[in-house]
């Protein structure tokens, strides 16, 4: 766990890179709320990260400042050992990270392909006139892209409800739907906040399936946010912990379970 | 029985992509343009023209241009009136300075102006939305149909204030002007709604329909999956003013021939589209097509059944059908929000399964 660059090889053959993503010193105030207070962490290529914490510890916060829905009053993000600038949250998803919410936000009125089409578009680069009369470049890319989707509904087993409206959808398969956008965009960093929430636990089984298959076949780097510790433990290579925006722990999940400060903050009072 | 996929296998994305991707939808839409192109202007008569087929084309034009900003990307207008009378005074304008140019440019071109006044008209949309949104273009229309009014240049200084078409001829035949026959009406007009339904289908289907629909649907979620809202929403005023340009244009030049800004394209106007895209189908452009032609041909009705069949007063007769309208605004509203379009849907749905619903 040293600042090394270095990469690394997992026990299951998986390579861990350099530092991709790095939290420096990050503080966010909500008035007089403090959601994060002074937290550093860093999230290497290839790694499956987890943030683990009770309610309200200000978990969420980090992600969203992470996909630039907030913007801490101090600290700095560093993405592959640059700083990174104030950036909204359309941009962050240029640079190649996608995320899921912990309340499920896709698009109610459209079909679950469309949702995941969704994920293709900042792959999509033919002009408005291209478009309007679907001609050459536009219907190309329309086809290819719609085969790299069809790749993704495969690999989530979610084929018979293609064309379903997601608005009608069970809870466990919105999420499913929800990762496939994500998952569509091909990204770099993969944020989910509590992608196994609400779940049963064949769903959560099935879910974390996908998590560990998306990290071993393509190397997504993931950071996840999950409250069952026993899904943290099996997915994860390292935890942060958090607790009143504070971090009380970070290191691989034996470290973590073993770390005082987090049996008496968290792990005693965990499986709510 | 007769509904049936079976026998129709979509064997690539394409296939699967087509707008009417079941053979027998597609063999009646090719129907619905060979009567419409080949049929209708050969019996078509002034009272046809005018009183039903020439404004059902004209305003589908507007109801798709609506439906793209209101149906697709969710920002509510109330500026359609107002927008329509930009393209009618562009259209006004170009004609008058330029009677070399063909008036088919001509329309065209009133629909780019009408897109860069609703790019200026939808920048609010990126601050405020709903209610306080449709606020501002109620207030884009007031200021449009003022503007018209009370600076002369729009109208070349005429004694009336009014504006009228002169004479313009496409390949040698009047299309604008007291001349033009009724069949010549009905088809400039109809290939105007077919070129703007084809584009509006396009594009609808496309990349930068689903960040139309993502922003309508979750504005948050568009965000994180890379849609920037400012573009997204500006290239929506921009396409939807371009429709409702057009068919303001072709309102004023084939339809009506003159025009007084207030009564042509006031507030009332603008509910009338409104209305349309309500009852035909949000998010839709076939229900674009059904709202506009039950609203034409409602008046039509009532007053041929109400007035001629049962000798009531042709007042009484209007105001019930306000009450009609107003009723089927509510029920629609709360009980299939997506229209006519989509109890069509639903029946093709049932079909497709009858006689064996499960
Ligand atoms: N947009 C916001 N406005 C005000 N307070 C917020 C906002 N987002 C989060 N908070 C506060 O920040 C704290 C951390 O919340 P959150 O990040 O959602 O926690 P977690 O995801 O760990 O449960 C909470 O006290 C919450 O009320
Ligand atoms: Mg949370």
């Amino acid at each position: 766990m040293k600042d090394t660059n270095e990469s690394r090889v997992t026990e299951d053959g998986r390579t861990i890179g350099g530092i991709l993503m790095e939290m420096r010193n990050i503080t966010l105030r909500f008035g007089g709320v403090v959601a994060i207070k002074d937290i550093s962490f860093d999230i290497r290529e290839g790694e499956i990260r987890a943030i683990i914490g009770p309610n309200g510890a200000g978990k969420s916060s980090m992600l969203n400042v992470i996909s630039g829905f907030y913007h801490p009053q101090e600290g700095d993000v560093f993405f592959r050992g640059e700083k990174r600038p104030a950036m909204k949250p359309y941009q962050v998803a240029n640079m190649g990270i996608a995320r899921t919410f912990q309340n499920i936000a896709l698009f109610e009125g459209m079909s679950v392909l469309d949702n995941i089409m969704t994920g293709r578009l900042t792959h999509m680069k033919s002009g408005m006139l291209a478009q309007a009369i679907w001609w050459g470049k536009a219907e190309r890319e329309e086809i290819e892209n719609r085969e790299l989707v069809e790749r993704v509904i495969d690999f989530l087993e979610i084929q018979a409800i293609r064309k379903t409206p997601v608005g009608r959808l069970p809870y466990g398969l919105k999420k499913r739907v929800e990762l496939g956008r994500a998952l569509a965009s091909e990204p770099k960093l993969l944020l989910l906040d509590e992608p196994m929430a609400g779940m049963n636990v064949e769903e959560k089984e099935d879910m974390s399936r996908f998590i560990l298959d998306v990290n071993d076949e393509f190397g997504t780097t993931i950071a996840l946010i999950e409250h069952d510790m026993g899904v943290v433990m099996d997915l994860s290579d390292r935890v942060v912990v958090m607790d009143y925006g504070k971090k009380i722990g970070d290191g691989t999940p034996e470290e973590v379970r073993n770390n005082q400060d987090v049996i008496d903050a968290y792990l005693g009072v965990a499986h709510d | 029985m007769f509904y049936r996929e079976a026998g129709d296998f979509n064997t690539s994305y394409k296939q699967d992509n087509q707008t009417f991707p079941i053979k027998f939808d597609r063999w009646r839409y090719y129907a619905v343009l060979a009567v419409a192109f080949g049929v209708v202007p050969f019996f078509i008569n002034d009272y046809w023209a005018n009183a039903v087929f020439v404004p059902f084309l004209i305003y589908t034009i507007a109801a798709i241009g609506l439906n793209i900003l209101t149906g697709y990307c969710g920002q509510l207008s109330l500026g359609t009136g107002g927008f329509m009378a930009v393209g009618a005074y562009a259209v006004y304008k170009l004609m008058t300075a330029f009677p070399d140019v063909s008036i088919v440019i001509h329309v065209i071109l009133a629909g780019g102006i009408t897109a860069a006044v609703g790019v200026l008209f939808g920048l609010p949309s990126l601050r405020i939305k709903g209610f306080y949104l449709a606020v501002a273009t109620l207030a884009a229309q007031f200021f449009l149909v003022w503007l018209f009014n009370r600076v002369p240049w729009f109208y070349n200084y005429s004694a009336s204030g009014q504006i009228s078409a002169p004479e313009r001829t496409v390949v040698g035949v009047a299309v604008t002007g007291a001349n033009t026959e009724a069949w010549a009406k009905y088809m400039i007009s109809l290939v105007f709604v077919v070129a703007c339904a084809w584009l509006a289908r396009n594009l609808t289907r496309g990349t930068i329909g689903r960040k139309w629909m993502a922003i309508r649907d979750m504005d948050i979620a568009a965000e994180i999956i890379g849609v920037n809202p400012l573009t997204a929403k500006l290239s929506a005023f921009a396409v939807s003013s371009f429709f409702v340009g057009i068919s303001g244009a072709l309102f004023f030049s084939v339809y009506l021939g003159a025009v007084e800004v207030g009564e042509a394209f006031g507030i009332q106007k603008s509910f009338l589209v409104l209305f349309m895209i309500i009852i035909g189908g949000l998010g839709s452009i076939f229900g674009s097509f059904a709202g506009a032609a039950f609203l034409v041909l409602l008046p039509v009705l009532l007053k041929n059944t109400l007035v001629g069949g049962f000798g009531w007063a042709t007042d009484l007769a209007a105001h019930f059908e306000l009450v009609i309208v107003g009723g089927l605004i509510i029920s629609f509203l709360i009980m299939e929000p997506h229209g006519l379009a989509q109890l069509w849907r639903v029946a093709k749905e049932k079909l497709r399964l009858w006689p064996f619903p499960h």
